[in-house]
């Protein structure tokens, strides 16, 4: 009888002990496998990787033609034939009042007018100061002209927004997508919201599972 | 008899650990993976392809959208920098906008890598007197000009000398990037960084499920979580497939320039070749691949 209870003590007291030591040698496993792995990593890893090993270098690809946006015309208002086809041209210098009176052109105004770049008898194109003319998809050329740093800048990429691929094919745009060639100064634009002034961002309870967390 | 008896019950009680853990581990695997997870530079591509599965199907239970996860490793032969034309900025803040949205950042509590500082033309650069919460009407504001920061992409980051859980680092294609599962939220990379750029997530993050960039990479913009750093990459998930930043693509005034440093016809070299260029706080020794520039 007495031995038998003995036993059942025995038994208990081993179970709790057994229940205790697990859970405190899994614990200690985790520990340790998570501790010997940075361990390691100090040893290995080295913070300060160079670009020795580099052999060949990527390059961009070589491009022929600038894929170009098509010209902004107004609606409308392209074949400029469809009018002046049937006009006889007037070569005068003047302000213009029946038509096109809404293009304001402030563009070296004083010593320019219309057919500085425009042609007076194919006025479907566009002419260069020497008389070649010129398609309206290339009219980067007639701002090449005098603009000769921002055409150069602009050819390589750097003038002018670009998109597409850093190694690979780009998409330009032409100067008079972003200039109006007749008044190029760069709109204004609205700005995007201000950012939130940092003693105003508050962290607020979002659900029940986060809990609130005050800074 | 005693001794046996000890060494018996721990043989006993050592089995049972084992089993136990094992069994502990069953019930949620892929939770104790990611906390057994190691540094990331020293996992192989097997445990980094599930790595990313794991994570593709965590973010489609959080966010019911499918999501690429990449880890796509540096290209060979590439350094990228970065050139922003301050003469050219109108300080619109399209490049914020644009980089919150591909970058996940959080929008409550307010979290943005870039961040648009409007300077006096009078003063010059003057970080002193820069104001980043202008709101007017229509920019650019007379007699001001606009000098955005963000992450400068040191050749010599303070940021990763500090950290002490070695979860940043400057990658082959010079990308400071941070791993996420292995920060440990301590802000010492914040302190050390003298540009402002990195954020902590003070709170949760949320983004609007609509909003949300599926299209992510491990050590870029996939979802963070709470008590995390981060910062931007260059648009690590977009430059290392060929594409432009997002910024870049934004920036409606094309001030901002992107490209290979290795490559001498790259735009960037250009620009570095034959412009006025300076860094920002040249003095520290960061060595920055961010050059501001005079277009």
């Amino acid at each position: 009888m007495k031995i038998n209870e003995i036993f059942y003590f025995m038994k208990n007291r081993l179970i709790n002990n057994i229940s205790l030591t697990s859970l405190l040698l899994t614990l200690f496993f985790i520990f340790l496998i998570s501790c010997t792995s940075k361990d390691m990593d100090v040893k290995k890893v080295d913070s300060h990787e160079g670009t020795e090993d580099i052999v060949e270098v990527k390059k961009v690809s070589t491009i022929d033609e600038y894929a170009v946006d098509p010209p902004p015309f107004t609606d409308g208002i392209f074949p400029c034939n469809d009018c002046h086809g049937y006009q006889d041209p007037n070569p005068v210098r003047r302000d213009l009042v029946e038509w096109h009176d809404d293009i304001s052109f402030k563009h070296d105004s004083e010593n320019r007018w219309c057919l500085d770049c425009h042609d007076i008898k194919q006025r479907d194109s566009l002419r260069l100061a020497n008389g070649k003319l010129l398609d309206f998809k290339e009219s980067y050329k007639l701002c090449g002209q005098c603009h000769g740093e921002k055409y150069r800048d602009w050819k390589v990429g750097v003038h002018g927004k670009r998109t597409g691929e850093w190694n690979g094919k780009k998409h330009y745009l032409l100067c008079v997508s972003c200039h109006n060639p007749h008044t190029p100064k760069f709109k204004k634009l609205k700005p995007d919201p201000a950012p939130m002034k940092q003693e105003d961002i508050k962290l607020v309870k979002k659900s029940e599972n986060i809990e609130s967390n005050e800074k | 008899m005693k001794n046996d008896n000890k060494r018996r019950s721990f043989l006993k009680n050592i089995s049972l650990a084992t089993f136990s853990t094992l069994a502990l581990s069953g019930c949620n695997m892929k939770e104790i993976d990611e906390f057994l997870q190691g540094n990331f530079r020293e996992l192989t591509p097997e445990e980094k392809d599930e790595i990313v599965k794991n994570l593709a199907e965590k973010y489609k239970k959080r966010y019911g959208k499918e999501f690429t996860v990449s880890d796509e490793p540096a290209m060979v032969g590439v350094l990228f920098g970065y050139a922003l034309d301050i003469s050219r900025c109108i300080g619109c803040r399209k490049c914020v906008t644009a980089c919150v949205k591909e970058n996940n950042q959080s929008r409550d509590p307010q979290i943005q890598w870039i961040q648009v500082l409007e300077m006096e033309k009078e003063r010059g650069v003057d970080l002193h007197h820069s104001n980043i919460n202008y709101d007017h009407e229509k920019v650019p504001e007379k007699g001001h000009f606009y000098f955005p920061v963000q992450c400068q992409q040191c050749r010599n980051p303070q940021c990763v000398t500090v950290c002490p859980a070695k979860a940043t680092w400057q990658e082959k294609d010079g990308i400071v990037v941070v791993d996420y599962n292995w920060c440990i939220g301590c802000r010492y990379c914040m302190a050390a960084c003298p540009y402002g750029a990195r954020h902590f997530n003070w709170g949760e993050p949320t983004i609007p499920t609509e909003e949300i960039n599926t299209d992510v990479h491990y050590l870029g913009n996939r979802p963070r979580q709470k008590g995390v750093v981060e910062k931007c990459t260059f648009c690590v998930q977009r430059v290392r497939k060929g594409k432009y930043p997002s910024c870049v693509e934004i920036c409606p005034v094309g001030a901002r320039k992107f490209g290979n440093l290795l490559d001498p016809e790259s735009e960037v070299r250009y620009i570095l070749d034959n412009k006025r260029v300076l860094v920002l706080k040249q003095e520290l020794n960061t060595q920055p691949k961010f050059y501001y520039y005079f277009g």
